[in-house]
């Protein structure tokens, strides 16, 4: 099973995020749910959504506890949500934000996590394709680009099968940006020979 | 077509293809989009030959249904927690007329302190209300549940609650193969009203009764809710037959290892504890409970889909020679304990079980699966009381961090 929490703010499009993400994993083969947390119906309060994948049916209901990946919709949310909490041992943590992964460590106060840490400016390259601040379609991309659970294919699919039309093509557009620029990043780290970027 | 969906949008979708004549509800979370989804169908056409009314409250949503059903239409509503208190007495008018009109409870808690969150306080409120009321355990369920209410309700002419946990499934998404449209026309016939209101031949419904005929207008309706069981044991059982795959019936039994549904699981032995659960819990419980079983741990699960009728012969069937029960109740009967541990320990009167109420997830409180671990642990070691809260916080309300969500909790 592979289980994935998603933190951002109201508004931000953390629901619908994880809601695709589940199709998308759905699409890849695996059997898939996601889970809305409502902490709050407030635009710009915190919200945290949750999906799991798994080769069987998935049956519990609980919210995930120990993710293996988390996305972070909004760098702001580093260092009062906790997002690196129950994090699995070697997880996976990419964060929306300009700064580097080292920034982020620090925000989170994380430095000495077991867990890979990766940063794409989702929000500037959202804005710069769909002009909204919604980057769920860059964030699932950014994860496509750090895994196997899903691909880049997948999410464009999604989310122009869901907003069909212009809003679809820009957030597949910003989705495509979004995975050449964490690929860039992987490679960048590659070459550095295992130190983190 | 085995697909992703919102629990919402799969309950709205097999809701329009049972063609409801009419559907009249007021948004309320968490049952919202489903009624959001119905209205958009009703627009586009997809829900065809239906009038969607706008109303201004829930009271007017039931009282509306009450005049579709008695004019002769397949009424359909929905509504949860203080929206189904607000329509109470609208609620109780549409049993005792005999009006089976399907309601969607997206069950959600009941205030004071206001919550908007899961539990099962709103439905248990309704429990004496003359409605069918039937649980669903997940989406694929909920969506299910719906062709099989709208059968055994018009047969029986009792009306329905069909309920969903609110968030946890309503808001959930999940993997659900919808009926289609042509498997529900195959199975579900039109709506033939026993009683439709008719201008030529002018009736009345709902008149009133004095005390000379109150008594026995009662013991008529509650004959009539003893017809209920096997209908809705048959339908649950033309469902599997059409469509391949278990929803509804009574009580539901469950594989002592795998923990998968399975009608033909043996009832429970004089060993085990036996968990009796209903809703969305039974997906954590089934998962919980399997490392449990492969521990070797004297366990078994049960799941009450049918709250009323409750089932009492299929659930002493299914717990067997058991004597030691836990029930995890979503609702709480103050002073007391749990609203279904009271039916269960009626259920079992003279049996001499041993019974523990653990009421959990109050509020929306999640149920995490091992603390239920933990309270079966604690029952078969004889540490378990007669009534438990599931993660109470002791010392009172604790003051949230800021930003506390779960994650936090």
């Amino acid at each position: 099973m592979r289980q994935v929490r998603v933190h951002g703010r109201g508004g931000q499009g953390v629901v619908t995020a994880a809601e695709m993400l589940a199709r998308a994993g759905f699409l890849a083969g695996h059997e898939a749910q996601a889970i809305p947390s409502f902490g709050s119906e407030r635009t710009g309060a915190p919200v945290v959504s949750y999906c799991r994948f798994a080769d069987v049916p998935l049956r519990t209901r609980e919210p995930v506890l120990a993710p293996d990946v988390v996305l972070v919709q909004d760098p702001t949310l580093l260092a009062s949500d906790r997002p690196f909490a129950g994090l699995a041992p070697g997880g996976l943590v990419i964060v929306n934000t300009a700064a580097d992964a080292t920034a982020v460590r620090a925000d989170a106060g994380a430095e000495d996590a077991d867990a890979t840490v990766l940063t794409v400016p989702a929000m500037q390259i959202t804005m710069t394709h769909l002009g909204k601040p919604k980057p769920a379609a860059a964030m699932l991309a950014a994860y496509a680009a750090a895994s196997d659970d899903i691909t880049l294919d997948a999410v464009q699919q999604v989310f122009r099968e869901r907003f069909p039309g212009a809003v679809g093509e820009a957030n597949a557009a910003a989705a495509a940006e979004a995975f050449a620029y964490v690929r860039d990043e992987l490679a960048a780290v590659g070459a550095a020979a295992g130190s983190e970027g | 077509m085995r697909e992703v969906l919102e629990g919402s949008q799969a309950v709205a979708r097999t809701v329009a293809r049972c063609r409801p004549g009419v559907v009249c509800a007021y948004p309320i979370s968490p049952q919202t989009h489903i009624v959001e989804a119905l209205s958009v169908m009703a627009r586009t056409g997809e829900l065809a030959d239906c009038e969607y009314v706008n109303v201004e409250s829930e009271f007017s949503a039931m009282s509306v249904s009450i005049g579709a059903s008695a004019g002769g239409s397949r009424a359909y509503t929905a509504t949860a927690s203080q929206g189904l208190l607000y329509m109470a007495e609208a609620v109780y008018n549409a049993a005792g007329m005999g009006l089976p009109i399907v309601m969607t409870v997206a069950n959600r808690a009941v205030g004071a302190p206001i919550n908007i969150w899961n539990d099962h306080s709103d439905a248990m409120a309704m429990r004496d209300s003359g409605w069918l009321q039937l649980f669903a355990a997940d989406n694929q369920e909920a969506a299910d549940l719906h062709v099989i209410a709208f059968g055994a309700a018009e047969e029986l002419g009792i009306p329905a609650m069909v309920c969903m946990d609110g968030f946890v499934l309503t808001h959930a998404s999940d993997v659900v193969e919808l009926p289609t449209a042509a498997q529900v026309d195959a199975f579900l016939p039109p709506y033939r009203p026993t009683q439709a209101l008719d201008i030529l031949n002018p009736t009345t419904i709902g008149t009133m009764a004095g005390p000379e005929s109150f008594t026995e207008t009662k013991y008529l309706q509650h004959l009539r809710f003893l017809d209920a069981a096997a209908v809705i044991e048959s339908w649950s059982d033309r469902f599997r037959e059409a469509f391949g795959r278990e929803a509804g019936g009574l009580v539901v039994r469950y594989d002592p290892d795998t923990l998968d549904r399975d009608r033909e699981a043996p009832p429970a032995s004089s060993d085990d504890l036996v968990v009796v659960a209903m809703g969305s819990v039974i997906g954590t419980l089934q998962a919980a409970l399997e490392p449990l079983r492969a521990a070797g741990i004297p366990v078994r699960l049960v799941g009450v889909s049918s709250f009323r009728p409750f089932p009492g012969d299929a659930l002493r069937d299914a717990i067997g020679e058991s004597r030691h029960v836990m029930v995890i109740d979503r609702a709480l009967e103050l002073g007391s304990g749990g609203v279904l541990t009271g039916c269960v320990g009626r259920a079992l009167a003279g049996t001499r079980s041993r019974l523990h109420s653990v009421v959990a997830g109050l509020g929306g409180r999640p149920i995490l699966e091992a603390s239920l671990q933990e309270a079966v642990r604690m029952a078969l070691d004889g540490e378990l009381g007669r009534l438990e809260f599931l993660d109470l916080k002791e010392g009172g309300v604790p003051t949230p961090a800021a930003g506390a969500t779960e994650v936090a909790r």
